[in-house]
């Protein structure tokens, strides 16, 4: 004899009702975000190399992720597979941290009349949404200065496809590589605190390897940090021309 | 020592509260804060006002009835501490304390100090026992517990559910409580027979009450017995773990 078992939703609707789950999709989203950072952050990095046969070596880079798969697949679709997933990835991102946060927030209706003193809670973790929030909006500027190449946002002499040119002409302007650079530190800070959480989050947890699970996250975010400001500085700075 | 103290006083749970201004002098440095506190309600009852309305018990730091907020720490400064077993002399001769209740909409507040906790049984009632045949005792030591094991369910098991993860989280969450008690109970043998349908129910019932856990790390800080956060890693995993693992072969998982 069977048990009767309750009609349930298709598991992973289940799953992600509960706010557990949703922690579970947060880790892995962010997970694969922080990997699109990386492979971002090298990216960049080609700013220093030197050109091949006059073509700046980024650029060819760029055209690279274009064709992408070329025999296979047409050009640009499997750089549209990686961008649709990308954006999939920001977008349950997003809901998970929205919907936890209004949950949030009705478990404490009445907050702390006097002042609340912190031990352990740090500014990164205080702040998670409001980095999320604006380093979002900062997406949209960096989408319209190098991706859709949108003026006043991109520079005048912007072109498709002539990434190191526009690179050199946008951190001509100084106002925006502080932008950029302020947008960097605060990915930071939001990695700081996520990129460790994420491990508490999948349950990922060994005495051994704990204090692993620090390092691990403080070096990630460090090194996408670091990564992600050198070339607009050296631009700024004028090592790079 | 003399202490001013600032504390919420609130008559029932639909009216207004506001902290109200105590003058305690003369008290000695040995006493807890909950004898400082009985100090100021003697003086209050001869003064024929309301004494504050607090929870306590057994005052020695087991049964998890006291707990409030204390300068905006719960159960106080002293780490490890409850309320009951914190002493005047972690204060300062003069200084201010600022006392609150517990605030989360899971623990809706009944008077002054003191606020309804029954959440923490509905969490109980889910999950938070094991199923047995009653009978005869059985012999001890006769189902056997590796040693390491045994000592991470005791720590788990030392949760007095005061409340305070609730109150210290930022969120209101009650993910530490939750995780000792799923903690506690899935990791011994007699628990396994019931571990996916306990750590499904519990936490369903958990953030029916309660917000959800962003690893801040407070509630590991604030809580009496330092219950650790690890144990909200393995009621994560065990979550998953309950939805995925095939129920017809519970006892295959480990
Ligand atoms: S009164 Fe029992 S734990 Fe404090």
């Amino acid at each position: 004899m069977t048990t009767k078992t309750e009609t349930r939703a298709p598991l992973p609707v289940e799953f992600y009702r509960s706010a557990i789950g949703k922690k579970w999709v947060m880790a892995v989203t962010g997970l694969g975000i922080i990997g699109f950072a990386i492979a971002h952050m090298i990216g960049n990095l080609k700013m220093f190399l030197p050109p091949v046969d006059g073509v700046p070596d980024i650029d060819i880079y760029g055209e690279a992720l274009r064709r992408l798969f070329v025999p296979i697949l047409p050009e640009h679709v499997f750089l549209w597979i990686l961008r649709t997933g990308l954006i999939v990835l920001f977008l349950l991102h997003v809901h998970a941290a929205y919907s936890l946060t209004v949950m949030n927030h009705r478990a404490r209706p009445v907050g702390y009349q006097g002042p609340r003193s912190y031990v352990a809670a740090n500014y990164a973790s205080r702040t998670m949404r409001w980095s999320g929030t604006i380093f979002l909006t900062f997406l949209a500027f960096h989408l319209a200065d190098f991706t859709w190449g949108l003026p006043p946002v991109a520079p005048e002499t912007w072109e498709r496809g002539a990434v190191y040119a526009n690179f050199v002409a946008t951190f001509s302007r100084p106002p925006v590589t502080v932008l950029y650079v302020t947008a960097s530190l605060l990915l930071g800070i939001h990695l700081y605190h996520g990129a460790w959480s994420m491990f508490q989050s999948l349950g990922i947890n060994h005495p051994r390897f704990n204090r692993a699970r620090k390092v691990a996250a403080y070096v990630t975010s460090g090194v996408i940090t670091i990564g992600f400001i050198a070339p607009p500085l050296a631009v700024a700075l004028g090592y790079l021309k | 020592m003399n202490v001013t103290l600032q504390v919420w006083r609130q008559k029932g749970p639909g009216s207004p509260g506001a902290f109200k201004t105590y003058q305690v002098d003369a008290i000695s440095a040995e006493m807890s804060f909950l004898e400082m506190l009985d100090v100021l309600n003697e003086r209050l009852v001869n003064q024929g006002e309301d004494p504050v309305a607090f929870d306590h018990d057994c005052r020695e730091g087991i049964c998890g009835s006291c707990g409030v907020m204390i300068n905006g720490r719960a159960h106080g400064p002293q780490p490890g501490t409850a309320t009951c077993q914190l002493h005047m002399r972690r204060f300062p001769d003069g200084s201010t304390i600022v006392v609150e209740p517990w605030r989360a909409a899971g623990f809706p507040l009944v008077k002054d100090l003191v606020v309804d906790r029954s959440a923490f049984d509905r969490i109980i009632e889910a999950g938070g026992y094991i199923s047995v045949d009653t009978g005869s005792a059985p012999d001890a030591n006769l189902i056997p517990v590796p040693k390491t094991v045994a000592d991470t369910a005791f720590d788990a098991a030392a949760c007095i559910g005061c409340g305070a993860c609730v109150a210290a989280c930022p969120n209101g969450a009650a993910s530490l409580f939750t995780a000792a008690k799923i903690g506690h109970l899935n990791l011994l043998p007699q628990g396994h027979a019931e571990r996916w349908s306990r750590t499904e129910r519990m936490v369903g019932v958990m953030e029916h009450y309660f917000g959800s856990c962003t690893n801040h790390g407070e509630c590991e800080k604030a809580c009496p017995k330092e219950i650790s956060i690890d144990f909200i890693a393995m009621m994560n995993a065990d979550f998953l773990r309950a939805k995925l693992a095939n129920r017809r072969l519970a006892a295959q998982y480990r």
